[in-house]
């Protein structure tokens, strides 16, 4: 008691005198976190442990997200879309006033780079926990950043973005950087508009057919050159300044493996790399973050030739990074405490001789996605969700629970699992178990492509690019097939879930004992045989299940010409629910999710989803008055950005129909044939799931 | 205690010790005499024998009947059952081998499948129409099969579920279906006193209905029919050409639109069969009926294996067998309470639990002697008194005969145990593990007895008496002052012993519903059980005796 008072007591002096001896020194105690999702629960556990209370904003979506309870206070800033909430910088100033904050962490995305919110923060004197603005609008402008680059020493990649696109002109640049080389349309994506030009020879013409594809591809032919970098690892370092002036890394990590443009697993430290070269890279970091004169968490991206080991910066990114945790594994830090301490004014707490590399850190960001189907973001309710225990060298960064909606809204990443290990083998090992241990249905999610990939030997032996996915797309996107084991497990799990909710029926009755529960399926003088009718990827299994004797089954995945041996049992612990059971004398455990639609099982190889069999009368009715092909459906959950067509419009096949988009990604449905549209059911910005009907045609133009 | 215990989530059983072991039979089988494994090949034999039989019995009306009747998007009649009971659910068929080896053989289940099994937690006597054996008509054993299921249903306050897909009374066999107080009309009878009582009758349209069936879904409580499938009419379409000359549809005439949207006849439109039994779960569910009693204790299973009754039972039924090692393997924890053990010991008394709900049994070690039948008639009484249900286990060639017990008044002694067995309103099981002859087929509860299940062994006998016991006293009748020799009595005895071993027969027995159903041995308990399930849902009756002769 004693104690305290004399703290308390200190602390007023400081606060009184603090202008005359530690004037750079400025308070921060409360603190608005601009962000929502994981970062927004990472942001406030660290300052929650500092003693910093913490303000949570939110949108109408999100009223019921984790980091609204998490926060000591929260405040509703508008509806769903970003722009109408989480990037509306005035309303987070003026919640900031209004709560009281001293500062405002913009986490990831949203205002973490908008140089305006920053100078806006600033006018109001509000900290903006990040680096100045002139750092980010620095940063922000490609030449400009590489010119600054290029003046402090660091090794930037050629280029050649100018108007003149004369050929003359193009090859001369193309000369200057030096073979060989990228032509790569101004407009382009997906690959489309871009060519490899690997001699002299060869420029003229791969300008004329990526100028000529671009053209017809997006009505525009502008080229842009660059050094080209055939099997680039995307590299990156951590670095760390004050506002005294002292500049750290805390090593790089490895983020080359990425699908469409977004990375899905990261590790720290990149592998392969030298000593040498890790201190070269750090080296280069340090000085590209002292030319711009940063303060706060920044990351320095280069592009990293796999083959000769050269490296060139690319970007520099002035905020926190998703994959800071892998850095904080390997390094023993809290970067946002960090950056809590550098806003305030105060020192690094570590010298670049302080800070050492320990182990090795994956991580690997679970999306709610389609793999196969193109990586197509998802949405939808988070039905069921299991995660492995954290411990302190598993790391769970998330920033939803089960029941949750992933939004189409915003970013449909689920969750980070963070790994630590001794070494790069240690760590994998661990990563790929856990990833066993992430279960969710209710939506499409990535775990069983993460574990593919965490499985796959190039990835195991560390030889990792940025065309990793696409070059190992065969072995990647294998078809997958249920296999006979899990055929069974699905069967009997769905047999023993039937028992169950009887017998907990039969419990609330108190009738549990009753012997038409206890002899369950018990027939006189035969054998109930029950088919279970499981479908999976479309493709119909029938699994005939025969009851033998109390728990013991023969189970014949081929209507009956062999029979297996099979007994099992449920047990629930947490809500989760396990299947032991045993074939053929095998025995097995693995846990399952089961609804009235679907029964999930999750073991070795992830997840296997089955369809279970729908009451034929509750489709019947669909069935009789849908005649398929008279409709356009949503492709998936997503706002609807345009619809180009009106009722009454003549569509011809292969014509536009509707423009949706979900999470930066559009997507144009098509007329699958000629036909006349007759109803239209949303209007352009409306929000839609997944194989919603979005217009109809008229009856009598079906062939 | 039990494996399914482990899967009960959040009900934590305190598995309680039993210390207590004074009153566990402890068995005295040697597993490996010649005798053991001599009776259990024997007994083997019988059970392959009937379940070979079932499975001919489970082919309904054979393949092509299944064809043409699956083709119509129609459901086989036991898919139908399986869909409308609870997916675990047991399912207490009764009497699957009626009708067997009768009309020139094929009717298999005499058409009709009938038993109790679970919906939404109630259990529920179904009664279901094979329409693959000749259209699901009514054979005299289909009607005797009906109205013994509406019986059950009746003693043990059952709702009734129809499942109606029937041509009729099976015409060539009218005589025998129609008129008597026993036959068709019978089940309407029984449905309009039933549903007076209290019993929910429920049927459920699924095929034909014509004439007289038409009042299965007419008299119903509530009733459902399938589109396109089900049909109601006094008289179908041919009858009606040739009474009105009009030219009608089946579906116009009596089908699911004009029965639900203007006759009224049925109350809810089903989709097709599977729809029609969702619906019909859902009547049940809302039938707001409360459990007379519940099994709510956790029992113990017996300690020895159902399957030793193999090797226990001696085929030659003239060599006895002891009851206690048979009580020992259907009972929980295999304990019995023994009552007067010491008098009358050739009828085993005693008190006993079956999935933890306590029983009375009464058990045959031997001939009836006085001492027995009188042990017998105090232990019914101390059952009834006590509201009890009894167990008979009959292994009985009969009473003592002789002038030693005539004297002692065998006669008014087995009138005791009779008059006990026959007022007593506790449910009554019986089950005939052997033989099943003369007046002791009265005192341990034979069919003319109302139990309210009874059930035979593969290896049990049932006749007046043994066939060589009858052909002996025939021939010594006929014989009176002729000097026979032994070739002549044995001609004149071999057709008597033949019919009395062919009528003796269970399947001969089942086939005609002297019982519920023959029974492997080793499903002894669970059987048992589950026609206790059924028999506690019916409220305890009070037992009044008759005179009892001292």
């Amino acid at each position: 008691m004693w104690s305290l008072l004399a703290l308390n007591s200190t602390h007023c002096q400081i606060t009184h005198v603090v202008k005359r001896w530690k004037s750079t020194i400025r308070r921060i105690d409360k603190l608005l976190i601009a962000n929502r999702g994981e970062i927004a629960c990472r942001v406030l556990r660290t300052a929650r442990r500092l003693g910093v209370k913490t303000v949570a904003v939110y949108s109408e979506a999100d009223q019921h997200a984790l980091h609204v309870s998490q926060a000591d206070e929260a405040y509703n800033i508008g509806p769903p879309p970003a722009s109408q909430s989480y990037l509306r910088g005035d309303k987070l100033l003026e919640v900031a006033h209004k709560a009281g904050c001293q500062a405002i962490h913009p986490g990831y995305g949203f205002l973490s780079e908008n140089v305006e919110f920053a100078e806006n923060c600033e006018k109001n004197n509000i900290i903006f926990i990040g680096p100045p603005a002139s750092a980010i609008q620095d940063m922000g402008i490609k030449s400009k950043s590489k010119e600054i680059m290029s003046k402090a020493g660091v090794p930037i990649i050629e280029g050649y973005h100018g108007e003149d696109q004369s050929k003359a002109k193009l090859k001369q640049e193309a000369q200057k950087i030096g073979y060989p080389i990228m032509i790569k349309a101004v407009r382009g994506g997906g690959g489309k508009g871009m060519r490899i030009a690997n001699t002299e020879s060869e420029f003229e013409e791969a300008l004329e057919s990526a100028k000529s594809e671009a053209q017809k591809a997006f009505g525009d032919s502008v080229v842009l050159l660059e050094k080209f970098v055939a099997e680039p690892r995307h590299v990156e370092v951590q670095v760390f300044a004050d506002l005294h002036g002292n500049a750290v890394h805390l090593f790089e990590r490895d983020c080359s493996v990425q699908r469409r443009h977004q990375k899905i697993i990261e590790e720290a430290p990149a592998p392969g790399l030298s000593e040498e070269l890790r201190s070269e890279l750090g080296a280069a970091a340090v000085r590209a973050a002292k030319a711009v004169g940063y303060v706060g968490a920044g990351t320095v991206e280069f592009i990293l030739d796999k083959k000769s080991h050269s490296f060139h910066f690319m970007e520099m990114n002035t905020r926190l990074q998703v994959e800071h945790p892998i850095t904080e594994m390997i390094t023993g830090t809290d970067l946002v405490e960090w950056q809590i301490k550098a806003a305030r004014g105060e020192k690094l707490p570590l010298n670049q001789d302080q800070i050492s590399l320990r182990g090795h850190s994956f991580e690997a960001r679970i999306y709610a996605e389609d793999p196969s189907g193109g990586f197509l973001p998802g949405a939808g309710v988070l039905s069921y969700l299991r995660s492995p225990p954290v411990r302190d060298d598993i790391r769970i960064e998330t920033g939803v629970r089960e029941g949750d909606e992933v939004s189409v809204h915003y970013d449909p990443m689920i969750a980070k699992l963070v790994v630590w290990g001794e070494n790069r083998a240690e760590a994998l090992l661990k990563m790929q178990t856990l990833l066993t241990e992430y279960n969710v249905t209710g939506l499409q999610t990535n775990v069983n492509f993460l574990l593919d990939l965490a499985r796959h030997p190039e990835f195991i032996s560390g030889n990792v690019h940025t065309n990793f996915i696409k070059e190992n797309n065969d072995s990647l996107f294998k078809t997958k097939t249920a296999s006979e084991t899990q055929l069974i497990q699905a069967a009997l799990g769905v047999i023993l879930q039937d028992e169950v909710t009887d017998i907990r029926n039969a419990v609330n009755r108190k009738d549990q004992f009753n012997p038409f529960i206890v002899e369950s399926g018990f027939r006189i003088n035969h054998q109930f045989n029950r088919d279970i009718k499981l479908e999976f990827k479309n493709e119909e299994k029938l699994v005939r299940v025969k009851f033998v004797d109390q728990n013991v089954f023969h189970v014949s995945l081929n209507g009956g010409k062999s029979w297996k041996i099979v007994n099992g049992q449920l047990s629930r612990e947490d809500e989760t629910v396990t299947l032991r059971c045993t074939i053929d004398g095998i025995k097995n455990r693995v846990n399952i999710f089961s609804d009235d639609n679907v029964i999930a099982i999750f073991d070795n190889s992830g997840k296997v989803e089955l369809e279970l069999e729908k009451a034929s009368f509750l489709t019947e009715e669909v069935d009789d008055s849908v005649s398929g092909g008279n409709k356009a459906f949503a492709p998936m959950p997503g706002v609807l950005d345009k619809i180009l067509v009106n009722v009454g419009d003549s569509v011809k096949k292969g014509d536009s129909l509707f423009v949706l988009i979900a999470m930066k990604m559009e997507y144009v449905v098509k007329a699958t044939r000629d036909a006349t549209v007759e109803n239209i059911f949303f209007k352009a910005g409306d929000n839609v799931q997944k194989d919603v009907t979005i217009l109809q045609f008229k009856e009598e133009n079906m062939s | 205690m039990f494996s399914k215990s482990r899967i009960l989530y959040n009900q934590s059983f305190v598995k309680f010790l039993h210390t207590d072991t004074g009153n566990v039979i402890k068995t005295k089988i040697d597993f490996k005499s010649q005798q053991f494994i001599n009776n259990e090949v024997h007994m083997k034999n019988l059970v392959s024998t009937l379940r070979h039989r079932t499975d001919e019995i489970l082919k309904g009306g054979g393949d092509k009947a299944i064809q043409r009747h699956t083709s119509k998007g129609k459901l086989l009649v036991r898919d139908r059952i399986n869909l409308l009971l609870d997916k675990s659910t047991a399912f207490l068929e009764l009497s699957a081998l009626a009708a067997y080896d009768m009309y020139g053989g094929g009717i298999n289940a005499a058409g009709v499948i009938t038993g109790i099994g679970k919906i939404h937690g109630r259990e529920c006597m179904v009664i279901a129409n094979d329409a693959t054996v000749k259209g699901g008509t009514y054979y005299p054993m289909t009607v005797k099969k009906h109205l013994r299921a509406q019986e059950i249903a009746q003693e043990n306050k059952l709702p009734c579920i129809y499942l109606v897909d029937s041509g009729g009374a099976n015409l060539p066999h009218q005589a025998d279906v129609f008129p008597d107080k026993l036959h068709f009309g019978r089940e309407f009878y029984n449905q309009a006193n039933m549903s007076a009582a209290g019993i929910a009758q429920i049927a459920v349209v699924l095929g034909s209905c014509t004439a007289g069936g038409a009042y299965v879904p007419a008299m119903a409580d509530e009733s459902i029919i399938v589109k396109h499938q089900g049909t109601i009419f006094l008289g179908g379409p041919p009858l009606v050409k040739m009474a009105t000359g009009e030219e009608i549809s089946e579906e116009e005439l009596g089908g699911a639109e004009l029965h639900c949207s203007s006759s009224g006849v049925t109350d809810h439109f089903a989709l097709n069969d599977e729809h029609a039994l969702y619906i019909t779960r859902q009547i049940v569910k809302n039938l707001n009926r409360r459990h007379v009693e519940n099994f709510d204790t956790e029992f113990e299973p017996p300690l020895y294996s159902g399957e030793d009754l193999y090797g226990i039972i001696d085929p030659d039924l003239q060599k006895p067998f002891e009851i206690r090692e048979v009580i020992a393997r259907i009972f929980d924890g295999s304990r019995l309470d023994e009552f007067k053990k010491k008098y009358g010991d050739t009828l085993v008394c005693g008190f006993a639990k079956l999935y933890g709900k306590k029983v009375g049994i009464v058990g045959n070690n031997g001939v009836l002697f006085s001492e027995s039948a009188m042990k017998g008639a105090h232990f019914v009484q101390l059952c009834t008194q006590r509201n009890i249900p009894i167990i008979f286990l009959q292994n009985i060639t009969g009473f003592m005969v002789g002038k030693d017990a005539e004297m002692g008044g065998i006669a008014k002694h087995g009138a005791k145990l009779v008059t006990a067995v026959a007022c007593a309103k506790v449910p009554k099981f019986t089950l005939i593990i052997g033989g099943s002859y003369g007046a002791g087929n009265y005192g341990m509860c034979g069919r003319s007895y109302s139990p309210r299940f009874l059930y035979m062994w593969p290896n049990a006998r049932i006749s007046v008496m043994g066939g060589r016991q009858a052909a002996g006293v025939l021939s010594q009748v006929i014989s009176k002052g002729k000097q026979w020799t032994q070739k002549q009595i044995d001609d004149f005895e071999a057709p008597i012993i033949e019919q009395f071993e062919r009528e003796g027969s269970p399947y001969f027995a089942s086939a005609r519903m002297w019982d519920d159903g023959v029974i492997d041995p080793k499903d002894t308990r669970k059987v048992l059980g589950l026609s206790l399930a059924a028999a506690l849902n019916a409220e305890p009756e009070k037992t009044e005796y008759g005179v009892f002769r001292m």
